[in-house]
Protein backbone atom coordinates (compact mmCIF):
# COMPACT_ATOMS: atom_id res chain seq x y z
CA UNK A 1 0.00 0.00 0.00
CA UNK A 2 1.26 3.49 -0.79
CA UNK A 3 1.37 6.66 1.70
CA UNK A 4 -1.14 9.12 0.96
CA UNK A 5 -1.11 12.43 1.81
CA UNK A 6 -4.35 14.08 2.14
CA UNK A 7 -6.46 16.44 4.36
CA UNK A 8 -7.79 14.16 7.50
CA UNK A 9 -10.67 12.12 7.05
CA UNK A 10 -10.93 11.36 10.92
CA UNK A 11 -9.44 13.39 13.61
CA UNK A 12 -9.26 12.46 16.86
CA UNK A 13 -7.49 15.61 19.08
CA UNK A 14 -6.18 15.43 22.79
CA UNK A 15 -8.21 12.29 23.78
CA UNK A 16 -8.20 11.89 27.29
CA UNK A 17 -10.12 9.02 29.33
CA UNK A 18 -9.28 8.12 32.93
CA UNK A 19 -10.64 4.81 35.10
CA UNK A 20 -12.97 5.46 37.79
CA UNK A 21 -10.01 5.59 40.21
CA UNK A 22 -8.43 8.59 38.51
CA UNK A 23 -5.94 6.25 36.36
CA UNK A 24 -5.35 7.99 33.21
CA UNK A 25 -6.26 5.74 30.32
CA UNK A 26 -5.91 7.72 27.42
CA UNK A 27 -3.34 10.75 27.76
CA UNK A 28 -4.22 13.41 25.00
CA UNK A 29 -4.04 11.36 22.41
CA UNK A 30 -4.06 12.83 19.12
CA UNK A 31 -4.13 10.66 15.53
CA UNK A 32 -5.39 12.07 12.00
CA UNK A 33 -6.51 9.04 9.59
CA UNK A 34 -6.21 10.33 5.55
CA UNK A 35 -8.99 9.09 2.73
CA UNK A 36 -7.61 6.09 1.48
CA UNK A 37 -5.01 5.38 4.50
CA UNK A 38 -4.39 2.41 6.50
CA UNK A 39 -3.46 3.24 10.17
CA UNK A 40 -2.27 0.29 12.39
CA UNK A 41 -2.24 0.80 16.16
CA UNK A 42 0.02 -1.59 18.13
CA UNK A 43 1.49 -2.03 21.66
CA UNK A 44 1.70 -3.94 24.51
CA UNK A 45 -1.62 -5.03 26.30
CA UNK A 46 -3.05 -2.43 28.21
CA UNK A 47 -1.68 0.82 26.23
CA UNK A 48 -5.06 1.98 25.63
CA UNK A 49 -4.96 0.39 21.94
CA UNK A 50 -8.77 -0.63 22.39
CA UNK A 51 -9.89 2.10 24.43
CA UNK A 52 -8.60 4.60 21.25
CA UNK A 53 -10.83 2.66 18.89
CA UNK A 54 -13.61 3.25 21.29
CA UNK A 55 -12.95 6.25 21.41
CA UNK A 56 -12.36 7.07 17.86
CA UNK A 57 -16.23 5.15 17.27
CA UNK A 58 -17.68 7.78 20.05
CA UNK A 59 -18.70 4.86 22.12
CA UNK A 60 -17.52 5.69 25.55
CA UNK A 61 -17.46 9.11 27.36
CA UNK A 62 -14.33 10.81 26.81
CA UNK A 63 -13.11 13.58 29.67
CA UNK A 64 -11.58 16.36 27.25
CA UNK A 65 -10.82 16.12 23.50
CA UNK A 66 -12.89 15.76 20.19
CA UNK A 67 -13.22 13.63 17.08
CA UNK A 68 -13.68 15.37 13.80
CA UNK A 69 -15.14 13.83 10.63
CA UNK A 70 -14.58 15.49 7.43
CA UNK A 71 -13.39 18.82 10.02
CA UNK A 72 -16.82 17.82 11.31
CA UNK A 73 -17.70 17.95 14.89
CA UNK A 74 -20.00 15.25 15.70
CA UNK A 75 -22.86 16.12 17.65
CA UNK A 76 -25.37 14.25 20.14
CA UNK A 77 -27.96 13.88 17.56
CA UNK A 78 -25.53 13.32 14.64
CA UNK A 79 -23.42 9.98 16.45
CA UNK A 80 -25.75 7.19 15.11
CA UNK A 81 -25.04 8.67 11.71
CA UNK A 82 -21.41 9.15 12.14
CA UNK A 83 -21.15 5.88 13.57
CA UNK A 84 -22.78 4.67 9.87
CA UNK A 85 -19.78 6.23 8.60
CA UNK A 86 -17.21 5.48 11.18
CA UNK A 87 -17.71 1.32 11.84
CA UNK A 88 -16.27 -0.39 14.58
CA UNK A 89 -15.98 -3.91 14.53
CA UNK A 90 -15.61 -5.73 17.84
CA UNK A 91 -12.40 -8.35 18.81
CA UNK A 92 -15.22 -10.55 19.15
CA UNK A 93 -17.51 -11.29 17.08
CA UNK A 94 -21.39 -10.28 17.95
CA UNK A 95 -24.30 -11.90 16.31
CA UNK A 96 -27.62 -12.15 17.56
CA UNK A 97 -29.61 -15.66 17.31
CA UNK A 98 -31.03 -16.63 13.77
CA UNK A 99 -29.39 -17.04 10.35
CA UNK A 100 -26.68 -15.51 8.74
CA UNK A 101 -28.91 -13.43 6.55
CA UNK A 102 -30.65 -12.12 9.22
CA UNK A 103 -27.80 -11.12 10.82
CA UNK A 104 -26.37 -9.04 7.51
CA UNK A 105 -29.64 -7.78 7.13
CA UNK A 106 -29.75 -5.66 11.00
CA UNK A 107 -28.40 -3.15 10.40
CA UNK A 108 -30.89 -1.93 7.72
CA UNK A 109 -33.33 -2.12 10.68
CA UNK A 110 -31.43 1.42 11.84
CA UNK A 111 -32.58 5.02 10.58
CA UNK A 112 -29.28 5.78 9.62
CA UNK A 113 -29.21 2.71 7.09
CA UNK A 114 -32.62 3.61 5.54
CA UNK A 115 -31.69 4.81 2.60
CA UNK A 116 -29.78 1.60 1.96
CA UNK A 117 -30.94 -2.01 1.31
CA UNK A 118 -29.43 -5.54 1.85
CA UNK A 119 -27.53 -6.26 -1.69
CA UNK A 120 -27.46 -9.91 -1.65
CA UNK A 121 -25.52 -10.20 -4.83
CA UNK A 122 -22.30 -8.33 -3.88
CA UNK A 123 -22.94 -10.39 -0.11
CA UNK A 124 -22.48 -13.83 -2.57
CA UNK A 125 -19.54 -12.32 -4.52
CA UNK A 126 -17.80 -11.93 -1.06
CA UNK A 127 -18.26 -15.19 0.18
CA UNK A 128 -18.03 -17.17 -2.71
CA UNK A 129 -14.05 -15.16 -2.65
CA UNK A 130 -13.79 -16.63 0.99
CA UNK A 131 -14.80 -19.93 0.14
CA UNK A 132 -18.66 -20.14 0.60
CA UNK A 133 -21.29 -20.54 -1.46
CA UNK A 134 -24.96 -18.74 -1.39
CA UNK A 135 -26.08 -21.54 1.02
CA UNK A 136 -23.85 -19.84 3.63
CA UNK A 137 -26.60 -17.05 3.98
CA UNK A 138 -29.09 -19.78 5.76
CA UNK A 139 -26.60 -21.22 7.97
CA UNK A 140 -27.76 -20.89 11.87
CA UNK A 141 -25.12 -18.60 14.19
CA UNK A 142 -25.29 -21.13 16.56
CA UNK A 143 -23.45 -23.84 13.92
CA UNK A 144 -20.69 -21.28 13.04
CA UNK A 145 -17.51 -21.31 14.28
CA UNK A 146 -15.31 -19.10 15.08
CA UNK A 147 -13.54 -18.26 12.25
CA UNK A 148 -16.63 -17.97 10.30
CA UNK A 149 -18.51 -15.74 13.12
CA UNK A 150 -16.05 -12.98 12.78
CA UNK A 151 -16.00 -13.55 8.44
CA UNK A 152 -20.40 -12.61 8.92
CA UNK A 153 -19.65 -9.57 11.76
CA UNK A 154 -16.96 -8.32 8.78
CA UNK A 155 -19.26 -8.60 6.31
CA UNK A 156 -22.00 -7.16 7.82
CA UNK A 157 -19.79 -3.73 8.32
CA UNK A 158 -18.11 -3.76 5.03
CA UNK A 159 -21.75 -3.95 3.25
CA UNK A 160 -22.73 -0.74 4.70
CA UNK A 161 -20.08 0.78 2.51
CA UNK A 162 -18.30 2.93 5.63
CA UNK A 163 -16.01 5.85 5.34
CA UNK A 164 -13.68 4.29 7.79
CA UNK A 165 -13.36 1.03 9.27
CA UNK A 166 -12.12 0.13 12.89
CA UNK A 167 -10.86 -2.71 13.44
CA UNK A 168 -9.91 -4.05 17.00
CA UNK A 169 -7.64 -7.41 16.59
CA UNK A 170 -9.68 -8.85 13.91
CA UNK A 171 -7.71 -11.85 13.12
CA UNK A 172 -6.62 -12.77 17.01
CA UNK A 173 -9.07 -15.42 17.66
CA UNK A 174 -8.90 -17.44 13.91
CA UNK A 175 -6.44 -19.44 12.86
CA UNK A 176 -3.58 -18.94 10.38
CA UNK A 177 -5.70 -19.62 6.70
CA UNK A 178 -8.82 -18.49 8.19
CA UNK A 179 -6.38 -14.75 8.97
CA UNK A 180 -5.29 -14.69 5.70
CA UNK A 181 -8.53 -15.03 4.22
CA UNK A 182 -9.85 -12.12 6.13
CA UNK A 183 -6.58 -9.83 5.79
CA UNK A 184 -7.49 -10.83 2.17
CA UNK A 185 -11.47 -10.10 1.96
CA UNK A 186 -9.80 -6.50 3.78
CA UNK A 187 -7.33 -5.41 1.49
CA UNK A 188 -9.37 -6.16 -1.61
CA UNK A 189 -12.20 -3.99 0.27
CA UNK A 190 -9.80 -1.13 0.47
CA UNK A 191 -8.40 -1.49 -3.38
CA UNK A 192 -12.22 -1.00 -4.42
CA UNK A 193 -12.06 2.70 -3.48
CA UNK A 194 -9.55 4.87 -2.86
CA UNK A 195 -10.94 6.78 -0.38
CA UNK A 196 -11.77 4.34 2.39
CA UNK A 197 -10.05 4.42 5.29
CA UNK A 198 -9.14 1.41 8.31
CA UNK A 199 -7.18 1.65 11.70
CA UNK A 200 -6.43 -2.14 12.50
CA UNK A 201 -5.04 -2.90 16.37
CA UNK A 202 -3.14 -5.28 16.64
CA UNK A 203 -0.55 -7.05 18.66
CA UNK A 204 1.11 -9.03 15.67
CA UNK A 205 3.65 -6.29 14.38
CA UNK A 206 3.83 -8.82 10.97
CA UNK A 207 0.23 -7.93 10.38
CA UNK A 208 0.54 -4.59 11.44
CA UNK A 209 3.22 -4.08 8.66
CA UNK A 210 1.30 -6.49 5.92
CA UNK A 211 -2.34 -4.42 6.56
CA UNK A 212 -1.39 -0.71 7.14
CA UNK A 213 0.89 2.01 5.22
CA UNK A 214 1.15 3.83 9.10
CA UNK A 215 2.24 2.49 12.07
CA UNK A 216 1.17 4.38 15.34
CA UNK A 217 2.71 3.01 18.50
CA UNK A 218 0.90 3.19 22.48
CA UNK A 219 1.99 2.88 25.70
CA UNK A 220 0.56 3.29 29.19
CA UNK A 221 -2.64 5.48 27.14
CA UNK A 222 0.11 7.83 25.38
CA UNK A 223 1.57 7.77 21.49
CA UNK A 224 5.25 6.67 22.11
CA UNK A 225 6.10 6.07 18.20
CA UNK A 226 4.95 6.54 14.80
CA UNK A 227 3.42 8.96 13.27
CA UNK A 228 -0.15 9.92 14.67
CA UNK B 1 -72.83 -7.52 56.77
CA UNK B 2 -71.66 -9.60 59.48
CA UNK B 3 -68.26 -11.52 60.37
CA UNK B 4 -66.95 -12.88 63.90
CA UNK B 5 -64.66 -10.58 65.63
CA UNK B 6 -61.63 -12.30 66.49
CA UNK B 7 -60.07 -12.62 69.89
CA UNK B 8 -56.48 -12.05 70.87
CA UNK B 9 -56.29 -15.77 71.88
CA UNK B 10 -57.95 -16.92 68.27
CA UNK B 11 -54.88 -15.18 67.20
CA UNK B 12 -52.64 -16.97 69.04
CA UNK B 13 -53.74 -20.44 68.05
CA UNK B 14 -53.24 -19.27 64.64
CA UNK B 15 -49.89 -17.89 65.62
CA UNK B 16 -48.88 -21.55 67.02
CA UNK B 17 -49.08 -22.69 63.52
CA UNK B 18 -46.36 -21.55 62.61
CA UNK B 19 -44.55 -24.03 64.96
CA UNK B 20 -45.37 -26.03 62.10
CA UNK B 21 -42.71 -24.34 59.94
CA UNK B 22 -39.95 -24.15 62.57
CA UNK B 23 -40.20 -28.02 63.22
CA UNK B 24 -39.70 -28.36 59.44
CA UNK B 25 -36.69 -26.74 59.40
CA UNK B 26 -35.04 -28.13 62.70
CA UNK B 27 -35.46 -31.67 61.17
CA UNK B 28 -34.73 -30.93 57.59
CA UNK B 29 -31.97 -28.49 58.95
CA UNK B 30 -33.41 -25.74 56.87
CA UNK B 31 -31.61 -22.74 59.25
CA UNK B 32 -34.85 -21.24 58.55
CA UNK B 33 -35.76 -20.49 62.68
CA UNK B 34 -33.84 -17.25 62.80
CA UNK B 35 -35.96 -15.93 60.06
CA UNK B 36 -39.09 -17.36 60.56
CA UNK B 37 -39.08 -15.85 64.30
CA UNK B 38 -38.22 -12.66 62.75
CA UNK B 39 -40.78 -12.54 60.03
CA UNK B 40 -43.74 -13.69 62.40
CA UNK B 41 -42.99 -10.87 65.07
CA UNK B 42 -42.69 -8.44 62.03
CA UNK B 43 -45.90 -9.70 60.81
CA UNK B 44 -47.75 -8.88 63.88
CA UNK B 45 -45.93 -5.91 64.52
CA UNK B 46 -46.41 -4.33 61.01
CA UNK B 47 -49.87 -5.25 60.95
CA UNK B 48 -51.06 -4.25 64.69
CA UNK B 49 -49.10 -0.56 63.55
CA UNK B 50 -50.86 -0.19 60.09
CA UNK B 51 -54.27 -1.28 61.88
CA UNK B 52 -53.74 1.49 64.86
CA UNK B 53 -52.60 3.99 61.59
CA UNK B 54 -56.36 2.80 59.37
CA UNK B 55 -58.12 3.42 63.05
CA UNK B 56 -56.32 6.79 63.18
CA UNK B 57 -57.44 7.98 59.54
CA UNK B 58 -60.29 6.37 59.30
CA UNK B 59 -61.30 7.90 62.38
CA UNK B 60 -59.96 11.49 61.55
CA UNK B 61 -61.74 11.39 57.96
CA UNK B 62 -59.45 14.22 56.32
CA UNK B 63 -58.04 14.10 53.02
CA UNK B 64 -54.85 15.43 54.24
CA UNK B 65 -53.89 12.40 56.18
CA UNK B 66 -55.06 9.81 53.72
CA UNK B 67 -53.23 11.36 50.77
CA UNK B 68 -50.03 11.30 53.15
CA UNK B 69 -50.52 7.84 53.96
CA UNK B 70 -50.78 6.83 50.25
CA UNK B 71 -47.90 9.04 49.59
CA UNK B 72 -45.69 7.19 52.41
CA UNK B 73 -47.21 3.98 50.90
CA UNK B 74 -46.07 4.93 47.38
CA UNK B 75 -42.70 6.03 48.55
CA UNK B 76 -41.80 2.56 50.51
CA UNK B 77 -42.83 0.75 47.32
CA UNK B 78 -40.77 2.84 45.25
CA UNK B 79 -37.75 1.78 47.67
CA UNK B 80 -38.40 -1.62 48.33
CA UNK B 81 -38.85 -2.29 44.47
CA UNK B 82 -35.32 -1.60 43.80
CA UNK B 83 -34.57 -3.24 47.16
CA UNK B 84 -35.33 -6.52 45.79
CA UNK B 85 -33.15 -6.47 42.67
CA UNK B 86 -29.61 -7.14 42.23
CA UNK B 87 -28.29 -4.11 39.85
CA UNK B 88 -28.37 -0.71 41.25
CA UNK B 89 -27.58 2.02 38.60
CA UNK B 90 -27.33 6.18 39.67
CA UNK B 91 -30.68 7.27 39.64
CA UNK B 92 -32.25 3.67 40.15
CA UNK B 93 -34.25 4.98 43.22
CA UNK B 94 -35.74 8.03 42.24
CA UNK B 95 -36.96 5.88 38.98
CA UNK B 96 -38.24 3.57 40.92
CA UNK B 97 -39.88 6.04 43.07
CA UNK B 98 -41.15 8.51 40.13
CA UNK B 99 -42.63 5.10 38.83
CA UNK B 100 -44.80 3.91 41.57
CA UNK B 101 -46.64 7.20 42.41
CA UNK B 102 -46.91 7.94 38.64
CA UNK B 103 -48.95 4.98 38.06
CA UNK B 104 -50.60 4.00 41.14
CA UNK B 105 -51.47 7.67 41.65
CA UNK B 106 -53.20 7.34 37.93
CA UNK B 107 -54.41 4.43 38.61
CA UNK B 108 -56.25 5.18 41.74
CA UNK B 109 -57.83 8.22 40.43
CA UNK B 110 -59.22 6.26 37.58
CA UNK B 111 -61.01 3.93 40.35
CA UNK B 112 -62.32 6.69 42.54
CA UNK B 113 -63.72 8.86 40.22
CA UNK B 114 -64.59 6.47 36.94
CA UNK B 115 -65.34 2.88 38.53
CA UNK B 116 -66.39 3.28 41.99
CA UNK B 117 -69.13 6.14 42.36
CA UNK B 118 -67.55 8.93 44.55
CA UNK B 119 -70.98 9.17 45.94
CA UNK B 120 -70.30 5.49 47.82
CA UNK B 121 -67.11 6.83 49.45
CA UNK B 122 -67.31 9.91 49.90
CA UNK B 123 -68.28 9.78 53.13
CA UNK B 124 -65.63 7.56 54.18
CA UNK B 125 -62.82 7.90 51.78
CA UNK B 126 -60.17 5.76 53.26
CA UNK B 127 -62.41 2.82 53.47
CA UNK B 128 -61.79 2.61 49.90
CA UNK B 129 -58.84 4.48 48.61
CA UNK B 130 -56.44 2.77 50.89
CA UNK B 131 -56.72 -0.89 50.49
CA UNK B 132 -56.76 -0.30 46.93
CA UNK B 133 -54.11 2.11 47.21
CA UNK B 134 -52.47 -0.93 48.70
CA UNK B 135 -53.28 -3.87 46.40
CA UNK B 136 -52.13 -1.75 43.53
CA UNK B 137 -49.12 -0.96 45.04
CA UNK B 138 -47.62 -4.22 46.55
CA UNK B 139 -48.11 -5.62 42.71
CA UNK B 140 -46.64 -3.03 40.99
CA UNK B 141 -43.28 -3.12 43.04
CA UNK B 142 -43.40 -6.82 42.08
CA UNK B 143 -43.56 -5.70 38.15
CA UNK B 144 -41.51 -2.72 38.78
CA UNK B 145 -38.62 -4.67 40.42
CA UNK B 146 -38.93 -8.02 37.81
CA UNK B 147 -38.48 -5.19 35.25
CA UNK B 148 -35.62 -3.27 36.48
CA UNK B 149 -33.64 -6.66 37.56
CA UNK B 150 -34.23 -8.21 34.17
CA UNK B 151 -32.96 -4.48 32.17
CA UNK B 152 -29.85 -4.57 33.91
CA UNK B 153 -29.25 -8.29 34.10
CA UNK B 154 -29.38 -8.66 30.09
CA UNK B 155 -27.94 -4.89 29.61
CA UNK B 156 -25.11 -6.19 31.66
CA UNK B 157 -24.88 -9.98 30.06
CA UNK B 158 -25.31 -8.79 26.38
CA UNK B 159 -23.33 -6.21 26.75
CA UNK B 160 -21.84 -6.86 23.52
CA UNK B 161 -24.85 -7.05 21.64
CA UNK B 162 -25.80 -3.62 22.55
CA UNK B 163 -22.44 -2.46 21.62
CA UNK B 164 -22.78 -4.03 18.39
CA UNK B 165 -26.07 -2.65 17.67
CA UNK B 166 -24.75 1.53 18.47
CA UNK B 167 -21.48 0.29 15.71
CA UNK B 168 -23.65 -0.58 13.33
CA UNK B 169 -25.24 2.64 13.62
CA UNK B 170 -28.03 2.12 15.72
CA UNK B 171 -29.78 5.24 17.55
CA UNK B 172 -29.40 4.06 21.71
CA UNK B 173 -33.45 3.10 21.51
CA UNK B 174 -32.89 0.94 18.50
CA UNK B 175 -29.84 -0.67 20.92
CA UNK B 176 -31.91 -0.52 23.75
CA UNK B 177 -35.57 -1.99 22.94
CA UNK B 178 -35.25 -5.44 22.68
CA UNK B 179 -33.81 -5.54 25.99
CA UNK B 180 -36.23 -2.82 27.04
CA UNK B 181 -39.30 -4.79 25.91
CA UNK B 182 -37.89 -7.86 27.56
CA UNK B 183 -37.95 -6.47 30.74
CA UNK B 184 -41.19 -5.04 30.23
CA UNK B 185 -42.47 -7.98 29.79
CA UNK B 186 -40.48 -10.06 32.50
CA UNK B 187 -42.45 -7.23 34.83
CA UNK B 188 -45.73 -8.12 33.57
CA UNK B 189 -46.25 -11.38 32.84
CA UNK B 190 -46.83 -12.40 36.73
CA UNK B 191 -49.92 -10.37 36.64
CA UNK B 192 -50.65 -11.76 33.53
CA UNK B 193 -50.26 -15.34 34.60
CA UNK B 194 -52.69 -14.47 38.10
CA UNK B 195 -55.44 -12.97 35.92
CA UNK B 196 -55.27 -16.70 33.71
CA UNK B 197 -55.43 -18.81 37.12
CA UNK B 198 -57.75 -16.78 39.21
CA UNK B 199 -60.54 -18.22 40.91
CA UNK B 200 -59.66 -21.53 39.24
CA UNK B 201 -56.50 -22.68 41.48
CA UNK B 202 -56.84 -19.68 44.04
CA UNK B 203 -59.22 -17.40 45.56
CA UNK B 204 -57.83 -14.20 45.62
CA UNK B 205 -57.40 -12.61 49.16
CA UNK B 206 -59.95 -9.23 48.68
CA UNK B 207 -62.56 -11.69 47.67
CA UNK B 208 -62.13 -14.11 50.48
CA UNK B 209 -61.87 -10.99 52.96
CA UNK B 210 -64.96 -9.21 51.53
CA UNK B 211 -66.81 -12.93 51.42
CA UNK B 212 -65.67 -13.69 55.30
CA UNK B 213 -66.80 -10.36 56.79
CA UNK B 214 -70.54 -10.82 54.80
CA UNK B 215 -70.55 -9.64 51.43
CA UNK B 216 -72.48 -11.54 48.73
CA UNK B 217 -70.52 -13.97 46.65
CA UNK B 218 -71.26 -12.03 42.88
CA UNK B 219 -70.42 -8.64 44.79
CA UNK B 220 -67.42 -10.19 46.08
CA UNK B 221 -66.45 -11.42 42.45
CA UNK B 222 -67.22 -8.00 40.86
CA UNK B 223 -65.00 -6.09 43.24
CA UNK B 224 -62.44 -8.74 42.41
CA UNK B 225 -62.48 -8.43 38.81
CA UNK B 226 -62.02 -4.67 38.80
CA UNK B 227 -59.13 -4.91 41.46
CA UNK B 228 -57.40 -7.58 38.40
CA UNK B 229 -58.14 -4.87 35.97
CA UNK B 230 -56.44 -1.72 38.41
CA UNK B 231 -53.50 -4.32 39.04
CA UNK B 232 -52.71 -5.02 35.66
CA UNK B 233 -52.61 -1.24 34.52
CA UNK B 234 -50.75 -0.01 37.49
CA UNK B 235 -48.41 -3.15 36.93
CA UNK B 236 -47.76 -2.36 33.29
CA UNK B 237 -47.93 1.61 33.66
CA UNK B 238 -45.48 1.15 36.74
CA UNK B 239 -42.98 -1.22 34.86
CA UNK B 240 -42.84 0.73 31.43
CA UNK B 241 -42.40 3.76 33.43
CA UNK B 242 -39.40 1.97 35.67
CA UNK B 243 -37.42 0.40 32.48
CA UNK B 244 -38.02 3.54 30.46
CA UNK B 245 -36.64 5.53 33.14
CA UNK B 246 -33.70 3.21 33.44
CA UNK B 247 -33.04 3.06 29.76
CA UNK B 248 -32.85 6.87 29.84
CA UNK B 249 -30.23 6.85 33.04
CA UNK B 250 -28.14 4.23 31.32
CA UNK B 251 -27.65 5.39 27.71
CA UNK B 252 -26.49 8.85 27.20
CA UNK B 253 -27.83 11.55 24.58
CA UNK B 254 -24.47 10.69 22.66
CA UNK B 255 -25.96 7.12 22.25
CA UNK B 256 -23.32 5.66 24.07
CA UNK B 257 -24.38 2.61 26.83
CA UNK B 258 -22.81 3.13 29.91
CA UNK B 259 -22.54 -0.21 31.19
CA UNK B 260 -19.68 0.95 34.41
CA UNK B 261 -22.68 2.80 35.80
CA UNK B 262 -24.69 -0.78 36.86
CA UNK B 263 -23.33 -2.59 39.70
CA UNK B 264 -24.22 -5.62 41.20
CA UNK B 265 -25.54 -6.16 44.84
CA UNK B 266 -26.45 -9.15 46.94
CA UNK B 267 -29.99 -9.30 46.84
Amino acid sequence: MTEVASPPLLRAERLRRRADDGTLLLDDVSLAISPGESVAIVGPPGAGKSLLLRSLALLDPIESGEVTLNGVLISDDGVPDFRSHVVYVQQRPMLTEGTVRENLQLPFAFASHREQTFEESSIIEWLKSMGRDSGFLERTIADLSGGESQVVALIRALQLGPQVLLLDEPTSSLDPHTSSQVETLLKRWMSENGKRSMVIVTHNESQATRMSNRCVRLSGGRVVGGSP
Amino acid sequence: MSYHDLSTGDVTVAALLILINGAISLMLGLGLERRLFIATVRTVVQLLLLGYVLKWIFGARHWVAIVALMLVMSAIAGISAVRRTEHRYPGVWMSSITAVMASSWIVIVIALTGVISPSAWSSNPAQYAIPLMGMILGNTLNGISLGLDRLSEELTSRRGEVEMRLCLGATRWEAARPFVANAIRTGMVPIINSMMVVGLVSLPGMMTGQILAGAEPMDAVRYQIVIMFLIAAGTALGTTSAVLLGYRRLFNRRHQFLAGSIRRVKS
